[in-house]
């Protein structure tokens, strides 16, 4: 089982590259058991969409 | 650079002679201007860095000006030259001992999120609808503030990706660094930001 700060960085990647397909299972694995992880994947794509929507945008 | 021309609207230097009525011109400037400020001070963190690239553009964007009719495709083309006078200035950009000393910091901050076996210490708790705050001007003060917060490595880096949409080997490129040393930065920045906005905001508005 990974750690939470790793799959942290998985998340963190999976922002900007494609993760392999066993990085994947060990991300969604870890996912499975973990609310703390699954709130911080939540929270890093709702800043992407955030400041998509910046004022400065508008 | 041109300091010459602070201070001083730009439209005394450079009137576009085919933009119809040079007054409409102005006021166009008039109403950019703050916006192309405030895009690259939050960006380049230097008020004179700012007003340097923001001068830089707009009298690279006046000598184009009579191609473009609408203000709407006026201000696109000006953004589109700022973004690249703010890459460049963000590719020279050279880190002081503050700036090591800031970014040592924030990697004590981050360590310390994680306990010895690398696993929350504090689990992050839910954010509730976070959609809604992008309506609320006071979310925005404080996502500005916890962005200049970040030190100017993971700072440029995620600039770079979220503000201005350049892929990640486009990064590197522009900086000559490696996309792992890319993603451990923009990784930083993410964690240090989850947290500025969970403590400073969502932590306040969360029941």
């Amino acid at each position: 089982m990974i750690s939470c700060k790793h799959a942290t960085e998985l998340i963190s990647q999976g922002l900007d590259r494609r993760l392999s397909l066993a990085e994947r299972l060990r991300l969604r694995l870890h996912l499975f058991i973990c609310i703390g992880c699954r709130n911080t994947l939540r929270q890093f794509r709702f800043l992407r969409k955030a400041l998509l929507q910046h004022p400065w945008r508008r | 650079m041109y300091a010459f021309l602070y201070n001083q609207p730009v439209i005394h230097y450079c009137l576009p002679v085919s933009m119809t009525a040079a007054a409409d011109f102005h006021t166009i400037i008039a109403t950019l201007r703050p916006r192309l400020l405030g895009f690259a001070r939050l960006q380049l963190r230097s008020a004179a860095a700012a007003e340097d690239v923001v001068q830089e553009a707009l009298l690279a964007a006046m000598e184009g000006a009579e191609r473009f009719k609408g203000e709407a495709a006026f201000s696109t083309w000006v953004f589109a030259i700022l973004k690249n006078k703010i890459i460049d200035e963000m590719r020279c950009a050279r880190r002081t001992k503050d700036d090591i000393d800031a970014e040592d910091a924030l990697d004590d901050a981050l360590s310390a999120l994680f306990d010895q076996r690398d696993h929350w210490v504090d689990m992050p708790p839910a954010w509730g609808d976070p959609e809604a705050s992008l309506e609320q001007k006071r979310f925005w003060e404080v996502m500005d503030t916890c962005l200049t917060q970040l030190p100017k490595s993971p700072a440029r880096v995620f600039t770079m990706r979220e503000f201005l949409g350049l892929e990640t080997e486009e990064i590197c490129k522009e900086l000559a660094i490696s996309s792992s040393n890319c993603w451990v930065l923009l990784h930083r920045a993410r964690l240090a930001l989850r947290e500025c906005l969970n403590v400073r905001w969502f932590g306040e508005t969360a029941s």
